[in-house]
């Protein structure tokens, strides 16, 4: 357990002094990523004006709270990719990886958690312009403050297992793209990056109960700027943790059979 | 040599490259597939709650959809496959093979790479257009169609030049790579019509990454609301552009110093 403390402190130390090195590169990133909610913010913002100030229950500042809690909550669900993984297998990086005495999924982990706290810090003075503009209306308790600190957290975390979990496939193929677009597709309508879940038709907010995506976007973002109960709040935190087990659990199961395809191409 | 012959030589040897890779034509038509999917589902989400946006309805978006597609398309096989070959050729000093041809050096690094697969969004950016079309009950008149496809080809060479001058900036900068992420994201902007943003976020849009002229204005002509005016300052602008990034271009150019290899 210590070595794994000490390795995890270690990386995202390095990850924060490497990244905060290109903080203008990131900056730029960070800049292109928060067009898209912009977008979704000014389309609905722009329908609840001519509904006369409100759309399923969303005024436009209860919309502005939400698109902008979106951009931290995005910003935390960046995880090593699928296509990372492809890369990996198919130029053969994984061999370096695999002579380490540690999984190497833990490096990842690490690496992107450290790269998190130089993205919190930079995505401050964005949020703070982005409500100068937009002017968002936000009712916070303390609590909410606390689980949605936690929530940020699980989102990672389950966003890491469950791309991790589609990078497997490609122990198998690298005809993958087609795959991760139809993954992208389903967490876009199924998680709340779209819209607020509630918007969504009934059969698709029942659908997204039983599967993890709602937990990594609508269910962080609303913990802060919905209203929910202490209950809600931590029976949600408890779904993520839930998610985070199926996701190790089954990482675990599917490694052990991808590791035995893998053989090495080029490196 | 001639720049002409030239450009269809290297599209040529692109396509035959890409003719090996068959079965990417079915995985890039399952990626449209999904992609005009979701978008249409944001499309019925909006009018679930509305009859019009900002005055548009729900097919005049549909076409907005339409030619954005389309235009990604001509973006994702043409424009950027070449443009980040040319940032990795700056970073790593190959650009030193494209100078020592004996031929413009603008033209060539813009026609060496072709993602044939990739006009699979503009054909279904095409049938959505049409779908759309169908759907307005519209007519489509030769002095309209001629406007929808001068547009088109204007906004299409102000893109290029924008992600030329985007590019230039590699010949001072060493990570660009999220400069090019920052434009996918702000053309993604395009999907709806420009005028339903705020103004400084429209002026961003017209202006600076130009989505206004290549989506919007082409999707105007095609329902209807385009104006002589519009057209005319858009053949300004496209002049413009062409003009700063070839600037750009070669002021970038005098700075490259062939980083060893």
């Amino acid at each position: 357990m210590r070595r794994y403390i000490d390795f995890y402190l270690a990386t995202m130390r390095i990850s924060i002094l490497e990244q905060i090195q290109y903080s203008v590169a990131n900056y730029f990133y960070m800049i292109g990523m928060i067009t898209e909610p912009v977008i979704y913010l000014v389309v609905w913002t722009t329908i609840a004006r001519q509904q006369g100030g409100t759309t399923g229950g969303y005024t436009v500042g209860a919309f502005a709270a939400y698109y902008i809690i979106w951009t931290l909550v995005r910003n935390m669900n960046i995880v090593f990719t699928p296509f990372g993984w492809e890369w990996r297998i198919r130029e053969g990086q994984l061999s370096m990886m695999l002579m380490r005495p540690i999984h190497p999924i833990h490096s990842d982990v690490a690496f992107f958690a450290g790269w998190k706290f130089v993205v919190i810090l930079l995505w401050l003075p964005l949020a703070a312009i982005l409500s100068w503009i937009f002017k968002p209306t936000f009712d916070i308790r303390w609590m909410e403050v606390i689980v949605f600190s936690l929530a940020i957290w699980g989102a990672y975390l389950i966003r890491t297992m469950l791309l991790s979990l589609l990078g497997m496939i490609t122990f198998w193929t690298t005809r993958v793209s087609a795959i991760f677009e139809l993954y992208f597709g389903l967490e876009l309508i199924l998680s709340g990056r779209l819209v607020p879940m509630t918007l969504m038709p009934v059969w698709i907010q029942d659908l997204s109960n039983y599967l993890p995506f709602k937990w990594t976007f609508f269910f962080p973002i609303e913990a802060l700027v919905g209203n929910l109960t202490d209950v809600q709040l931590w029976s949600g935190f408890g779904m993520q943790l839930l998610w985070i087990a199926t996701g190790i659990f089954l990482l675990n199961i599917i490694w052990n059979f991808a590791i035995k395809q893998y053989s090495a191409v080029g490196g | 040599m001639n720049p002409i012959k030239l450009a269809l030589t290297y599209l040529r040897i692109g396509v035959l490259n890409e003719m090996q890779y068959r079965i990417n034509f079915f995985i890039q038509l399952l990626q449209s597939f999904i992609s005009v999917a979701t978008g249409l589902i944001g499309l019925s989400l909006v009018f679930g709650q509305v009859k019009k946006l900002a005055g548009w309805s729900r097919p005049e978006l549909l076409a907005v959809m339409g030619v954005h597609l389309l235009m990604g398309g001509v973006i994702r096989s043409i424009i950027q496959p070449n443009m980040e070959r040319l940032m990795d050729d700056v970073r790593n000093g190959t650009l030193d093979f494209v100078l020592t041809k004996p031929a413009d050096a603008q033209i060539l690094v813009s026609v060496h790479e072709f993602r044939f697969w990739q006009l699979v969004d503009v054909i279904v950016g095409i049938v959505v257009i049409s779908i759309a079309f169908i759907q307005l009950n519209g007519t489509l008149g030769i002095l309209q169609f001629f406007g929808f496809l001068s547009a088109l080809i204007m906004g299409g060479i102000m893109l290029y030049s924008v992600w030329l001058m985007v590019t230039s900036i590699s010949f001072w900068v060493i990570r660009v790579q999220e400069i090019s992420n920052l434009f996918e994201g702000l053309y993604a902007a395009g999907r709806w019509p420009v005028g339903i943003y705020p103004s400084w976020l429209r002026t961003g849009l017209t202006f600076l990454v130009p989505v206004a002229f290549a989506v919007t204005i082409p999707a105007e002509a095609l329902t209807n609301r385009l104006t002589g005016t519009s057209l005319l300052i858009a053949l300004g602008m496209t002049l413009l552009f062409v003009v700063l990034s070839r600037g750009l271009w070669r002021l970038g150019l005098s700075n490259y110093s062939g980083a060893s290899s």
